[in-house]
């Protein structure tokens, strides 16, 4: 997908100025976050769950080409075949190969925010493969030509009416507007084609190294029929997904639909372990697993590797109150919110998503959510520290910096810099004590009446009353 | 038992009443208050966007400063969070420092944090009457838990009901350089805080951070609302005259 983080500032007034978004975004709080709040204290020991589920990642990461090894050899054994990519064109070549070598033309799709990265898609059609997204919000996009804003949740920036629109136009079917009524007409619509494709295509959620299987959490069912009725499944995922044990997963699925949408658990949870054997009953001839890289290595030993902890659930963006009033696509790339804002500048470079790890109060409502304890405000600021060593940041932010530190070093001039300056706002506040306009900072009083000072610093009045 | 109070550079500058109603609920609370006249700035604005080299020498001089004292407490969450869960932190390649800072980190406080768990002050000297609405300032509540302090000191004040907001736990928006920065997507949520403290028809919105209120009370003013008032947490329990 391409990387428009860039645009941010631009995207920001747009989504803030449009309707339709902000009413969709309104309903994050009731059904994300009042539904996270509602199950997650079914655990008990939350905060040690937590330490646990970021201990089993650690464990890992630490060591991770053991592990990504491992989970090959114990892949392979069972019939699965596990391809390295480096890059997401990578990704989309061994797809593409794939699907030469078995005579595939048509390919049913489950969510997969890693083939987003590669921008699959598009690739596949280009190879003259036809793909079809079952997701149903995935689905949806497909058919309005979108991007998901939201990693759990592709379509949360679409409201009911827009997708009654949306499907009478591509189905040509009468406009239906019940939520069920709805959801039967797209069933009507994906059934032939999971039962036509040549190919299935699913994500990870998580690679078990103990059985080489790969792990899917779903809701819709549509993640079974993808991953077992086409005689091709391909599975795609990242390199750092990988979890030792079964049992280390059971101790993140307490927490992964508790987290994501309020669910104690999800209505699937798919273990695919290697290929179809003669003795099964069903499932893909052929098991393909693609683990991608694309920068992720480059993580692993340094300051940011906490972000690799990541399970995906999108914790972190229902919280986050810049999220909340601007949704996904303003991030301009495949993830937004805070994990979207350390992630898109760690994998496609700081220099094209300047803004993403600025535009943030670092309140801290994502870390507090994190199931996997990823210490989100710190990494943002770990990474306009970089900004700050290599340049990047505006020249004037820069040396207003600088003046602030230099003077705050220097108590005297300090005190007599704000002498000054409070006397000279308590001027311009004139007799409403409001200033309506701050040079330097317009940003600050584009949106807001500054309440003029005393007049006085309080170390002055202080000295003062102490004299008396 | 001494308290060096660190007054914080926007009390200093905008509010300094909010520095003296701090010193009165110190004395209050048996303190002996020293203001060390040196101090200027803890280094958050600078370690917020990425300058960490200034931050630190900003930490070095608050250590110097503070440390010959019982208590630094300061009236903002976001800076006494600075000094105890950041300055360790910026220190953090400098053991002797590291060491310095995880003490005086250990004793510095929030004011309601102070004033509630260590000093136990239990007759506030304010005489506020009426409703007010508590905005939870996102450093303090996050970095050092405080959210009961400041209601449990306002439940000694016979006079004072707090009608609570929606969401009050939800930043406002300020985040330092980003509401200068990203000022629309600030004021969006300058506006949204604003929307709930009129549905709690408090009257009066407090905080106990002065840059959340600044921004508060700056989007308050400019969409007309020029009655609701805004207070620090200091003012509402250490002022006898209404303002």
């Amino acid at each position: 997908m391409k990387n428009n983080s860039i645009d941010f500032k631009r995207q920001v007034t747009i989504k803030l100025a449009d309707a339709k978004l902000q009413g969709a975004l309104a309903r994050l709080q009731s059904r994300f976050v009042e539904g996270r709040s509602a199950v997650i204290s079914d655990i008990h020991d939350l905060q040690e769950t937590r330490n646990a589920a970021a201990a089993i990642r650690d464990r890992v990461l630490n060591d991770l080409e053991h592990w990504l090894l491992h989970f090959e050899q114990q892949a392979t054994a069972r019939g699965a075949i596990v391809h390295w990519a480096e890059t997401g064109a990578d990704v989309n070549r061994i797809v593409a190969e794939i699907a030469v070598q078995h005579g595939v033309r048509t390919a049913a799709k489950s969510k997969s925010m890693v083939s987003e990265e590669c921008g699959l898609n598009e690739a596949l059609e280009h190879a003259g493969v036809e793909v079809m997204e079952t997701d149903l919000g995935e689905y949806i996009l497909q058919l309005a030509h979108e991007a998901p804003s939201h990693i759990v949740a592709p379509v949360v920036h679409k409201n009911k009416e827009e997708i009654s629109d949306l499907f009478a136009e591509k189905h040509q079917l009468p406009r239906k507007t019940g939520i069920a009524e709805l959801c039967r007409e797209a069933r009507e619509v994906l059934r032939p084609a999971f039962l036509n494709a040549d190919m299935g295509i699913s994500g990870g959620n998580f690679l078990v190294a103990e059985t080489g299987s790969a792990l899917i959490v779903t809701n819709e069912g549509n993640g079974r029929l993808v991953t077992t009725l086409p005689r091709v499944h391909v599975a795609i995922t990242g390199i750092e997904k990988v979890v030792s044990t079964l049992e280390d997963v059971t101790t993140l699925l307490r927490l992964l639909p508790r987290s994501a949408t309020g669910q104690s658990i999800t209505n699937y949870v798919s273990v695919l372990t290697g290929n179809k054997k003669q003795e099964d009953h069903d499932g893909p001839e052929h098991f393909h697993i693609i683990l991608l890289d694309n920068g992720r290595s480059g993580l692993l030993g340094g300051e940011m590797q906490d972000m690799l902890r990541c399970i995906r659930c999108g914790a972190c963006m229902n919280h986050c109150p810049v999220y909340q009033n601007i949704g996904g696509h303003a991030y301009g790339w495949v993830y937004p919110g805070p994990m979207g804002s350390i992630l898109t500048p760690l994998l496609g470079g700081l220099e094209n998503a300047p803004d993403l790890p600025n535009a943030s109060t670092l309140c801290g409502a994502c870390a507090v959510v994190c199931p996997v304890n990823i210490p989100l405000p710190d990494l943002l600021r770990k990474l306009r520290e970089r900004q700050m060593e290599s340049g990047m940041k505006p020249r004037q932010e820069t040396l207003l910096l600088k003046a602030w530190a230099w003077l705050a070093l220097h108590p005297e001039t300090y005190a007599m810099t704000t002498r000054i300056a409070v006397r000279l706002m308590r001027l311009l506040g004139g007799k409403a004590k409001l200033l309506h306009s701050l040079p330097g900072v317009r940003g600050w009083s584009d949106g807001r009446d500054f309440p003029a000072p005393a007049g006085k610093t309080f170390r002055e009045l202080y000295r003062q009353e102490k004299r008396k | 038992m001494r308290v060096g109070l660190f007054v914080t550079c926007l009390v200093d500058a905008m509010r300094p009443r909010i520095g003296f109603a701090t010193i009165k609920l110190l004395e209050a609370a048996s303190c002996e208050v020293v203001v060390p006249a040196q101090q200027t700035c803890c280094g958050q604005p600078g370690y917020n966007s990425g300058d960490r080299k200034s931050a630190e020498a900003m930490a070095r001089k608050f250590l110097a400063e503070f440390e010959a004292y019982d208590y630094a407490v300061l009236p903002s969450g976001s800076c006494a969070g600075m000094v105890r869960v950041h300055y360790p932190d910026l220190c953090k390649d400098d053991p002797a420092l590291l060491a310095r800072c995880i003490a005086v980190g250990a004793r510095t406080f929030e004011l309601t944090d102070f004033l509630a768990n260590i000093a136990k002050l239990k007759k506030m000297p304010g005489t506020f009457q009426g409703a007010l609405t508590y905005h939870d300032s996102c450093s303090g509540l996050r970095e050092l838990d405080v959210y009961k302090q400041p209601r449990a000191l306002l439940a000694n004040m016979p006079g004072v009901a707090i009608n609570e907001m929606v969401e009050s736990t939800t930043c406002c928006g300020f985040g330092g350089t980003f509401s200068v920065k990203y000022g629309e997507l600030s004021t969006r949520m300058a506006d949204n805080k604003c929307r709930h403290i009129a549905a709690t028809h408090a009257g009066t919105i407090v905080g106990g951070d002065l840059g959340c209120l600044l921004n508060i009370e700056g989007r308050l003013r400019r969409i007309g609302d020029s009655t609701t008032r805004v207070m620090h947490i200091a003012e509402v329990l250490a002022d006898t005259e209404q303002q």
